[in-house]
């Protein structure tokens, strides 16, 4: 299967699971390249898990935009609501207009959730598939 | 918090005096820790969400979508107005399983520790072993979360919390599924430090 080019997630906000790591702030360009330490390789995280982050297939419902690049890697400390502040700022939504995401294009997961939960739970083939809708997609 | 009532009390306030004083802030809304509640329709659709991902979790969603509107309005419903007979009528239906499985396809379950600031533990588990055993409360935290049942010269460490109860670690995982999770269709399981006293 080609690997289709995959970019490493730079979010603000979300619980930093190392220790230590530097709170990234709320001004931080969301589409920075691996630069801050919360992406950057080399972890005392005591984990099991193979891989810290992990790969986040993205696409769009209905007449929500779609984003050029669709796979992505994220930590899987970030929480869903930390993955709805970056779609939307990368969508440049302005911040009273709302985002949902769904997982098996049936249910919201909760904001609270990380998304390492909800790979484990829900991923296949290695990814996690998540569609996002400026509306109410499903129920 | 946006957690159930119950699972904050088995959380945070165990093994204190009743009845449970709770002080409600009107000011300084922690936004990192708590969801924001725009509206009642909110609240209604997140907890729809948590039933659609247990029954994704119990039956591949095909138990909840072969429902209809109405049905999904009727548990709501159920719910918010304490109608205990409207609720199970339709909360029955999610709770079956094909007589040859033995149980759910995986048990909708979620871990939660006083210790930590990290959220729940969740993952795929299924209630019935390999070699047909039934999982147990034990078997589970065993796998997920060992720490949970670790004892310190024969003495238990920690309580393991379900509606203010501490289940035998025996108790299959499939009957507690069925009888004490929470109206969700979670298992809420807190894990929560032993009273020295």
């Amino acid at each position: 299967m080609a690997e289709p080019e995959r970019q490493p997630m730079s979010l603000p906000g979300g619980p930093d699971a190392g220790e230590g790591a530097p709170e990234l702030g709320p001004d931080t360009n969301a589409l920075e390249p691996a630069l801050s330490a919360a992406v950057s390789p080399g972890t005392e995280e005591p984990t099991g898990d193979a891989k810290k982050k992990i790969d986040v297939l993205l696409k769009a419902v209905g007449d929500t935009p779609i984003m050029k690049t669709k796979k992505w890697a994220v930590e899987r400390t970030r929480t869903i609501q930390g993955l709805i502040a970056f779609i939307k700022k990368f969508l440049k939504l302005v911040a009273s207009e709302q985002l949902f995401i769904y997982v098996n294009q049936s249910f919201a997961p909760s904001p609270d959730q990380e998304v390492g939960t909800l790979y484990e739970c829900f991923g296949s083939d290695g990814k996690l598939v998540l569609h996002y809708c400026k509306s109410q997609a499903w129920g | 918090m946006h957690y159930p009532i119950g699972l904050l009390f088995d959380l945070l306030a165990s093994n204190t005096a009743l009845p449970w004083n709770i002080t409600v802030h009107f000011k300084s809304f922690p936004e990192k820790d708590l969801l924001h509640c725009p509206s009642k329709d909110t609240i209604e659709a997140h907890f729809m969400s948590c039933m659609k991902e247990a029954d994704a979790l119990k039956h591949k969603s095909q138990v909840i979508n072969e429902m209809q509107k109405k049905d999904h309005k009727q548990l709501w419903m159920g719910l918010q107005n304490d109608k205990f007979d409207q609720f199970w009528a339709i909360n029955r239906k999610l709770m079956e399983y094909p007589a040859e499985d033995n149980g759910f396809r995986y048990i909708p379950f979620r871990i939660y520790q006083a210790t930590t600031e990290r959220p729940f533990i969740q993952k795929l588990f299924r209630p019935v072993a390999a070699d047909g055993q039934l999982h147990t409360l034990g078997d589970l935290l065993k796998e997920v979360c060992p720490s949970a049942i670790t004892t310190e010269d024969g003495v238990k460490k920690n309580q393991i919390m379900i509606h203010g109860i501490e289940p035998m670690l025996e108790t299959p995982l499939q009957w507690l599924s069925e009888h004490l999770s929470y109206p969700d269709n979670f298992l809420h399981i807190s894990i929560i430090p032993q009273p020295t006293d």
